[in-house]
């Protein structure tokens, strides 16, 4: 079954390579996509009583963590796929061969990465990830997203280096503390609290910022409001929510083996620290930000910071960091795609050139507007439910200082990007020399409707088989707190 | 045998100086290619009995960092007809004295790391993070595509260095970080060069500034 989950995607990736037909080749995505979300629900959802999902010899295995991340990155994915056909017929001009391939492999290394539990194995996966999808920021052959590819590349695989350099210093841990050198999961966690604390700290650190940058945590962040900004928005999509996601399943895994160490203080402060920090730069770029694709970025890095900062605060806030990450990634579908069409409408994705979208585009226009209320964690969507989770555990634990600050940078936030997304949305249509073309379609419009409609039913009621998923993982990461 | 690994070690932190300190990018490509080289005899002198493993390790490290990917560089720069960085961010005087200061700190840091028993007296620790370091200067302040590719170079040199330590217990992680280079050979071959030297007519990320605040 983990080999399946992993090759499937890979043999639809070598179909789709092989397909000649630049229009047809695009529906294999949602096909595709669909076989693999069947097949991730099947290894979530076994009976229980059977042996977990697993393979080469423990070097992969689907534990509680994985569960959350596996089943939320394939709908994520499908829901994608179904925008790609709609969006790619209208990008007929562009082939779109390397495009589709490239979106299979990289739905195949996230699956890796969400089934990896060697951490060499899952470094090697993360490298993949980053490899195969620079190609797609690079979709639009243009000056602007060469070097935003330029960007995303060398930052991320300098990130990618300090991440292997960090798993050297944690296989030296246990080489030090005589024990046998492994990198294994399981094994680490047992052995972890005789590790040398010395090189664990220097380790956390190391892969903390190596996997961050990977995530677009403050400071390491600068890759990407370029390649969110240039890339379309269905691989904004697939990087906002998907990507990030693979590398906070990375960092938490980290986390797991410095907290069964007794250095989870260290660990925590350094999260609350860092989450905060991204929070306040991601409230100082959206300020006046005129380009609504790089605000996009910026809500990215904020949302990054939350996560983190939820998994610092502990106890409660760590099923509410893992609640936030599905609402998130969700409601980024909502916001990259309806801003891919904006763009689309206008031509443009300045406020200055781009207003009135609610009457040009209605439907794109509207679930911008909604969109934004939804990730700034308004009522009734599901970011509030999330964020109020993690607020109400900082208080309930004493951590007022940063629970205070988390709320007022969500303010400032509110404010700031308030401001450009009411641009965009309000006002008259400006006089176009030459009138885009597109118009909202079912193609192009569904799939955001969908994305929109989980953000709303994540609000208002969790489903039961979600809530115990989470509840597990949750319980997963607080073992014997 | 670590008798003979010192000496090794220090030419390698030598070079380290020489690529921060030259503005011909020739001269950069060769430093760190020698480099590549020195490195990869490293396993032959921290490790007795080898095996056929290391052994392949050492040909395809030397033939990687030391050939075929200055090799590459040679032929990019080439082609986008450029010879020196000139104005860099920070001058080659301040990134020599930057360079030193770190590999200062590199020494108090890794002092500060308790080594295993077998590994007491290897200086491996503090020249792999003085190498990781200086690559790190090389890619934030030079203003060349080619000249952040030989940072990035340094850097998976220094943490090849401390992989050496963990050879002999995990072979396989070690092996893995031969991976590194396949970013470098996206980067140097990849379409992403060629393209940045069409449409900027020299390969050079100083025109790569639209994209800011």
């Amino acid at each position: 079954m983990a080999y399946l989950l992993i090759l499937f995607p890979l043999a639809m990736a070598a179909v789709t390579f092989a397909l000649p037909s630049n229009r047809w080749r695009p529906w294999l995505l949602p096909a595709g996509a669909l076989v693999q979300l069947i097949l991730t629900l099947v290894a979530v959802f076994q009976p229980t009583g059977q042996p977990p999902v697993s393979g080469l010899d423990n070097w992969l295995l689907l534990d509680a963590l994985g569960k959350v991340i596996l089943s939320f990155l394939s709908v994520l994915f499908f829901l994608c796929s179904l925008y790609a056909p709609g969006y790619l017929a209208l990008r007929v001009d562009r082939p779109n061969r390397v495009f589709c391939a490239n979106l299979f492999v990289t739905l195949s290394m996230m699956t890796l990465v969400a089934l990896s539990h060697h951490l060499g194995l899952m470094w090697v996966a993360m490298e993949a990830t980053t490899l195969v999808s620079a190609p797609s920021i690079y979709f639009n052959q243009n000056a602007r997203s060469i070097e935003a590819t330029w960007k995303y590349l060398l930052i991320c695989s300098v990130g990618i280096a300090l991440a292997l350099l960090g798993s050297f210093f944690l296989a030296y841990a246990s080489l030090k503390s005589g024990l046998e050198s492994t990198l294994l999961f399981d094994p680490l966690i047992e052995a972890a609290p005789r590790l040398s604390p010395q090189w664990l700290h220097a380790a956390f650190v190391l892969l903390f910022v190596g996997y961050g940058t990977k995530m677009g945590l403050a400071p390491m962040h600068t890759w990407k409001p370029d390649a969110y900004g240039e890339a379309p928005g269905i691989v904004g999509t697939i990087l906002a929510g998907g990507l990030t996601s693979c590398a906070f399943l990375a960092i938490l895994r980290v986390y797991q083996i410095c907290r069964a160490g007794a250095e989870a203080e260290f660990a925590r402060e350094i999260m609350i620290f860092i989450g905060l920090l991204s929070m306040a730069v991601a409230a100082v770029f959206m300020a006046r930000q005129k380009d609504f694709k790089r605000m996009l970025a910026y809500s990215s890095v904020e949302h990054m910071g939350i996560l983190v900062l939820g998994i610092g605060i502990g106890g409660l806030a760590v099923y509410g960091a893992l609640l936030h990450l599905i609402n998130n990634g969700l409601t980024k579908g909502v916001l990259f795609l309806s801003a891919g069409n904006i763009h689309r409408a206008y031509g443009s994705k300045l406020t200055d050139d781009v207003s009135g979208a609610i009457r040009r585009v209605p439907l794109s226009g509207a679930l911008f507007l909604a969109g934004f209320l939804a990730i700034t964690g308004s009522p009734p969507f599901g970011p509030f439910v999330s964020e109020f989770t993690i607020v109400n555990a900082a208080v309930g634990s004493g951590q007022f200082v940063a629970g205070g600050l988390f709320l007022l940078l969500l303010a400032v936030v509110f404010i700031g990007m308030g401001a450009t997304v009411l641009a965009v949305v309000q006002g008259n249509v400006p006089e176009q020399k030459q009138p885009a073309a597109f118009h909202d379609s079912v193609a192009t419009g569904a799939p955001i409707l969908l994305f929109m409609g989980l953000v709303l039913l994540l609000g208002v009621y969790i489903p039961a088989p979600l809530e115990t998923l989470l509840r597990d993982a949750a319980g997963f990461l607080e073992v014997g707190r | 045998m670590s008798q003979f690994l010192d000496p090794f070690l220090i030419a390698a932190l030598a070079l380290n100086f020489v690529a921060l300190g030259v503005s011909r990018i020739r001269g950069v490509i060769s430093a760190v290619a020698l480099q590549g080289v020195l490195l990869g005899f490293l396993p032959l002198f921290v490790h007795t009995d080898i095996g056929l493993r290391g052994v392949l390790l050492i040909i395809v490290t030397i033939g990687l960092k030391g050939f075929v990917i200055p090799g590459f560089l040679v032929h990019a720069m080439r082609e986008a007809e450029i010879q020196h960085e000139v104005n860099p961010i920070l001058s080659y005087m301040s990134s020599l004295l930057l360079g030193a200061v770190g590999t200062g700190l590199a020494i108090v840091f890794s002092s500060t790391l308790p080594l295993a028993e077998q590994h007491a007296d290897l200086l491996l620790v503090p020249a792999s993070l003085a190498t990781v370091w200086s690559g790190f200067l090389m890619l934030t302040t030079r203003r060349k595509a080619i000249m952040q590719v030989l940072g990035y170079l340094l850097l998976e040199n220094g943490i090849f260095l401390f992989g050496l330590l963990l050879l002999e217990a995990m072979p396989f992680l070690v092996e893995v970080g031969v991976l590194l280079d396949l970013f470098t050979g996206v980067f140097v071959m990849g379409i992403i060069i060629h393209h940045i030297s069409r449409e900027f007519a020299s390969i050079s990320t100083e025109h790569l500034t639209e994209l800011k605040e």
